[in-house]
């Protein structure tokens, strides 16, 4: 294995601010979760994730078919599929559509997909603006930064540090900062020519999408300006306009703990002759992306059912301690733990699938029951099999030898003589966080034998 | 273990041939020498009636992911300790005595994987003498995870150190758990916070008298 894990991880652990941030931020979310999906509110959690998980399924297993189901349903509506087969395609015709139309303002909201794809990098080349508006994204776009949680994009930042961003007092309210994003965005809404958002859900019977938020964002980003285009991964699909009962059941809940986000859009097509508002023209660019790769590996395809609530990273001890930077690519805590190899690579960063105590929290409140763990063990195989460290190789050789042969495991007084040598290897390890236990006098064969004497 | 199980009615036997399930190795992506000390274990075992076992983590790795190493095999014979007594033997009360406060820690595998939450608690109750206090991370990771504790050595000495902040607060002089590795792993944390709290696997408490 090459690459080393980030320095950032030590960054992360020797700031106790950021450390207390990144926890007390976390265990909020958390917290709020488990009382809305406790069974005296919500007895029957158990059985919508199954159910949401048996959809994400099907669907997945049939994603040629409902892929077209959503395109037809589309034009049908007025608007248009545009099939993007990588990042740079979707953020090509964006940038091409923008320039045809004129457009040099563009508005955001929240949306991983375009994080993935770098699209207002790629648009910034092309000379157009593009703002985010979503508070969280707005306040690290301001600050050069990139979200540093899947649905709390600002998380580790203090109010301080927010103040600081948007040049306000440092001793300002969340309401006064809320008030200062909210003039200055407000501006942007009105004179940008398009909107581009994600998409939480594409509907295949119903060619349309689904907004989830909070701040109402995603609803004017998609609604005031004359074009909107929404990106979104292939994997977003669903069959059916009556799934979302499922689904939006267990998002708002995973995700902050809310039994349903404050707004739910269901948007499909342009505006339609006498209603009052609405885009004029509606795009869906449908982002393959390396998706179909995944899709491709029966195993390992779960991958892409998660839903993006964040809920792995809330319960994960790692990313509670090493945040949201130290983690190669966009998607960090679990989800981007199982997906960052599937997407650039198992040699990018082979240390990634490692990185984990294997608790499995993570899999435990995935609301689609994505087997995380599994697939970290999976993915721990195939890259010890593909570029293994040699000598770690030998010593597992050697160590399943050993447990072979039971004279000489028993015989075996390694763990005495251990503390003898100097520290090194895992040992030094060890010793740099904690103490040895102290060994009994005799080992339990030992005792064993001697009980059987008296 | 086996001085608690005798007591309650059983005729333990300790096949000495024995040494590891494989987790080591299975966890770290070697599957295939994972799978040779499996067979290995599989072999010392052969005929047993019970296989009872003081760790979630073996258990699970035995019960759940021997399926993944030997297509579909499925071990039913193998029994964590606190759940074979309470749910096989139907034991809650094994006669023991301990003065202590002790808080209980789900070790992951035997919580999530194994489901185990009730039956410690039930038998510690139980203990004479022992009163069992909750703390409030009583679910969250101690930060073993096997060769992870060396690998990522800072990151897991810092999950570490926030479960014994959690075990302090608690107030409890005891932490017990069902895994030994669990155990060293906060017990070296504790030791190296120069904290007077013990570790003790439920074994150790159930048979003090």
């Amino acid at each position: 294995m090459k690459s080393a894990p980030p320095q950032k991880i030590q960054q992360t652990l020797a700031d106790p601010k950021l450390q207390k941030a990144i926890y007390s931020a976390t265990g909020r979310l958390a917290g709020n979760r488990r009382k809305t999906i406790a069974a005296d509110v919500l007895p029957d959690y158990q059985e919508l994730r199954q159910h949401a998980h048996d959809l994400k399924k099907h669907t997945l297993d049939h994603l040629d078919a409902y892929l077209e189901e959503f395109e037809r349903n589309v034009a049908a509506r007025g608007g248009k599929v545009i099939w993007a087969s990588t990042g740079a395609e979707a953020c090509a015709f964006i940038g091409n559509l923008a320039r045809e139309r004129g457009v040099k303002l563009v508005v955001k909201s929240k949306s991983m997909t375009s994080e993935e794809i770098h699209l207002n990098e790629h648009l910034e080349k092309d000379g157009i603006d593009a703002v985010e508006t979503d508070l969280g994204e707005y306040i690290i776009q301001l600050a050069g930064e990139k979200p540093y949680h899947i649905i709390a994009p600002a998380l580790h930042k203090t109010r301080e540090q927010v103040a600081e961003v948007l040049h306000a007092e440092a001793d300002s309210t969340p309401e006064d900062l809320t008030a200062i994003a909210r003039v200055a965005l407000r501006e942007k809404f009105l004179a940008a020519g398009i909107g581009i958002t994600g998409a939480n859900f594409l509907v295949a019977d119903s060619g349309a999408i689904v907004l989830v938020e909070n701040e109402g964002n995603a609803r004017l980003s998609s609604s005031a300006p004359a074009i909107h285009i929404a990106v979104a991964g292939i994997e977003k699909l669903i069959p059916r306009a009556q799934d979302l009962a499922v689904f939006l059941k267990l998002l708002g809940r995973s995700a902050t703990g809310q039994p349903l986000s404050v707004y739910t859009s269901f948007l499909a097509g342009p505006r339609r002759a006498g209603e009052p508002d609405g885009p004029e023209e509606f795009y869906v660019v449908l982002l393959d992306n390396g998706r179909t790769k995944i899709l491709a590996d029966p195993g390992k395809r779960q991958s892409l059912y998660c839903i993006r609530c964040g809920a792995c990273l809330n319960h994960c001890p790692v990313y509670r301690k090493i945040g949201g930077y130290s983690y190669p690519w966009v998607y960090s805590g679990p989800i981007g733990k199982i997906l960052t190899p599937q997407f650039m690579g198992r040699e990018q960063d082979p240390w990634l699938p490692f990185a984990s105590s294997l608790c499995g929290a993570c899999g435990e409140v995935c609301p689609v029951k994505i087997e995380i763990p599994k697939i970290l063990l999976e993915l721990r195989q195939e890259i010890v099999e593909k570029s293994g460290d040699r000598r770690e190789r030998m010593a597992f050789r050697m160590f399943a030898w050993i447990m072979r042969h039971p004279h000489i495991y028993a015989q075996f007084r390694w763990v005495r003589k251990l503390r003898k040598l100097p520290a090194a290897g895992p040992l030094k390890a060890w010793l740099s966080q904690r103490d040895l236990p102290d060994l009994p006098k005799k080992s339990f064969r030992e005792q064993w034998r001697e009980r059987g004497r008296a | 273990m086996a001085e608690v199980l005798e007591r309650a009615g059983c005729e333990v036997e300790f096949r000495e041939a024995q040494t590891c399930c494989g987790q080591p190795a299975f966890n770290s992506g070697y599957r295939e020498e994972a799978r040779d000390v499996a067979r290995h274990f599989l072999k010392v075992f052969e005929g047993a009636e019970y296989i009872v076992i003081p760790s979630g983590s073996c258990t699970s790795m035995i019960s759940h992911h021997y399926a993944d190493l030997f297509d579909g095999h499925h071990e039913t014979r193998v029994h964590e300790f606190s759940r074979f007594l309470v749910e096989v033997l139907k034991v809650d009360d094994v006669g023991a005595r301990l003065d202590s406060v002790a808080t209980y820690h789900d070790s992951c595998h035997a919580l999530r994987e194994l489901k185990i939450h009730d039956a410690p608690r039930r038998l510690l109750r139980n203990v004479r003498g022992l009163q069992l206090t909750e703390m409030d991370a009583a679910e969250e990771c101690c930060g073993f995870g096997g060769t992870f504790s060396v690998k990522f050595a800072e990151v897991s000495g810092a999950i570490g150190r926030t479960k014994v902040e959690s075990i302090v607060r608690s107030g409890a002089d005891t932490v017990v758990s069902i895994d030994s590795s669990c155990l060293m792993q906060l017990q070296g944390v504790l030791s190296r916070a120069g904290s007077t709290v013990r570790t003790m696997h439920l074994a150790e408490v159930l048979a003090s008298r």
